[in-house]
């Protein structure tokens, strides 16, 4: 049988027509790769113009004073009125009281995690934290209904339990895992040599990690904490359901007993029964903006950050 | 080229048309969340009856419901309200004649925590609960507890009729809280000693507490009698009389029949007919 060993006999020397597949094929690749990756970029642009378009008119035919100014939100009275600003203000107050409660206990998390604990049992706990960002937010929506709501009527005597707090509160443990893992990841990226001087130095390890890692992780921190903020300001399922839904600026201000309302819950709440076009419709469109305008802002922000976090650990 | 072209589109247009005479085997429903059970139940019968038609069934609001009839994208339109004068209008103006098969009686039911003593409200008493008129039940005859007045979102339906029924174009009040569907109001009241909300008739059982409302418990007679004050038909709405004896004719009288008829009590609404 035939036993000389198996040769490639491709020669060098292309035909033309091969040369022209190669060219071809080349360019073909090259041009439905760019398609695919075009088409995402386009799916951006295109969701950008249908939230503009559709809320613009908004503000065309009532204004913006109205929108901004008052606190009267009643789209499907006979009068029709535009306030959002207590909608507005609700989706501020419960993003900030989840981020004062997530923020202290996400970073120290991420500094235990990356500087104290073995590497073997970072290993286990990341993951498991990384799980918090799997529950689904319908699944947390029933938790705070279900559990929270009641345990803070009978335990804090509270007279609703679906209110700021509570909504607060959820969103604190769905932003943690956004934050711990992104602020873990820039602590880390810190390199050894900061350390060693640091030590150097004679400085224990509590004043290395809280004076010296920490600050110089400092862009990868902020980074973390707006993409916790973006998670939190975007969240619908669970503010609606664990929000209360009241159209109101809690009086006084500070009491986050008090049932609040989102711009997210808002759109998803009305947007069920609105006829196309519509006054009513549009104005949900024109909250999508200011919602569109605040994310992008964010994304902006964090992306800064992120990208002088990379500068930071790329120099050392 | 121009006739090949031509062609090509008289061919496209054969194959849609096949198409379209073949959609009597599908039947596409959509509308209010409060009939959407019933459907639900509906398909599943009519799934052993009628192997080869498929049903989808989608919950999404009257609103929704009525604008999809407009546009021609369902058959059948589920309703927890009768159309309002600018749909009718605008399905009139696209060629589309609504027609309205009310297949069951809903009743609204105002629920409280079963430890709330106060046994009966009245119509006025409820409109100053949700205007924000009266904020303690110790005004109502109750202990001295502030209320915590839960309401619907407003794109339901069950909002819709309170709102028509209670605060008769007074606007609720800004603490009123809003939640999303009628096992949310139960579970809300439930746990909640000072709270008031309202579900459909179906939704009360022993775990909250119903209200008579002036003077008259909601019950299937008092519903389907219409003597109970919050008590509204559901619909279904198609374009024109189906034509007899198609799967969208079956569908909209199946509540005539007995086994629809079940069906309806079972999901906790009053049924038309009497078996």
């Amino acid at each position: 049988m035939n036993t000389e060993p198996k040769t490639d006999n491709r020669s060098l020397a292309l035909t033309a027509l091969e040369d022209f597949k190669g060219f071809a094929f080349y360019h073909l690749g090259r041009f439905s790769l760019f398609a695919v990756s075009f088409s995402t970029v386009l799916i951006v642009l295109l969701i950008f113009f249908f939230v503009i378009q559709q809320g613009l008119p908004f503000f065309k035919n009532f204004g913006i004073t109205e929108f901004f100014t008052s606190k009267q939100w009643y789209p499907e009275a006979g009068e029709p009125k535009f306030g959002a600003l207590s909608i507005i203000v609700g989706s501020l107050y419960v993003t900030i009281a989840a981020l004062i409660l997530s923020v202290p206990m996400a970073i120290l998390t991420a500094v235990f995690l990356s500087e104290i604990v073995s590497h073997k049992i970072r290993n286990l706990v990341k993951p498991v934290i990384e799980l918090l960002a799997a529950i689904p937010s319908v699944a947390y929506g029933f938790f705070a209904v279900l559990v929270l709501a009641p345990f803070l009527q009978t335990e804090f005597g509270l007279s609703t339990g679906t209110n700021a707090l509570n909504a607060s509160i959820i969103l604190a443990i769905m932003a943690l895992p956004t934050i711990i893992s992104v602020a873990e990841d820039s602590i880390t990226a810190i390199g050894r040599d900061l350390r060693e001087a640091s030590y150097g130095l004679g400085a224990t390890r509590f004043e290395t990690i809280f004076f010296v890692v920490i600050p110089a992780a400092h862009s990868g921190i902020i980074a973390a904490i707006v993409l916790g903020m973006m998670r939190a300001i975007g969240e619908t399922m669970v503010v609606w359901m664990a929000s209360g839904n009241a159209n109101q600026i809690p009086s006084p201000w500070w009491d986050l007993t008090q049932s609040v309302r989102t711009m997210t819950a808002t759109i998803a709440g009305d947007m069920g029964e609105t006829s196309k076009g519509s006054p009513h419709y549009q104005s949900l469109f024109a909250i999508g903006i200011i919602l569109l305008a605040m994310t992008f802002l964010l994304n902006i922000v964090s992306e800064y950050f992120l990208a002088s976090a990379g500068k930071n650990s790329r120099k050392k | 080229m121009k006739k090949n072209l031509f062609t090509m589109v008289l061919v496209l247009t054969a194959v849609w048309v096949c198409n379209l005479s073949a959609a009597e085997k599908t039947l596409q429903i959509e509308g209010s969340t409060t009939v959407g059970p019933i459907a639900d139940a509906f398909t599943e019968a009519f799934s052993q009856a009628y192997p080869d038609v498929k049903i989808t069934v989608t919950k999404n609001g009257s609103g929704n419901g009525a604008a999809a009839l407009v546009d021609s994208r369902c058959d059948i339109a589920m309703m927890s309200r009768f159309m309002k004068l600018d749909e009718f209008t605008a399905s009139v103006d696209k060629g589309i004649m609504p027609v309205a098969h009310a297949i069951a009686m809903d009743g609204i039911c105002i629920i409280v925590h079963p430890s709330n003593p106060v046994t009966e409200l009245s119509l006025a008493q409820l409109h100053d609960i949700f205007t924000g008129a009266v904020k303690n039940w110790k005004e109502l005859g109750g202990p001295d507890m502030p209320i915590v007045a839960i309401s619907r979102d407003t794109s339901s339906g069950t909002y819709e009729t309170f709102d028509h029924f209670v605060m008769r174009k007074d606007k609720m009040d800004a603490s009123i809280e809003y939640v999303s569907s009628n096992p949310q109001v139960h579970s809300r009241v439930k746990t909640t000693a000072g709270a008031i909300g309202y579900v459909g008739v179906g939704f009360l059982d022993a775990e909250v507490k119903g209200l008579k409302v002036n003077g008259i418990m909601p019950s299937k007679q008092t519903v389907a009698g219409g003597t109970y004050p919050l008590s509204r038909p559901l619909f279904l709405f198609t374009n024109g009389y189906p034509a007899l004896g198609t799967i969208s004719h079956k569908f909209c009288t199946f509540y005539l029949t007995e086994k629809g008829q079940e069906i309806i009590e079972a999901k906790g609404f009053v049924p038309v007919t009497k078996y």
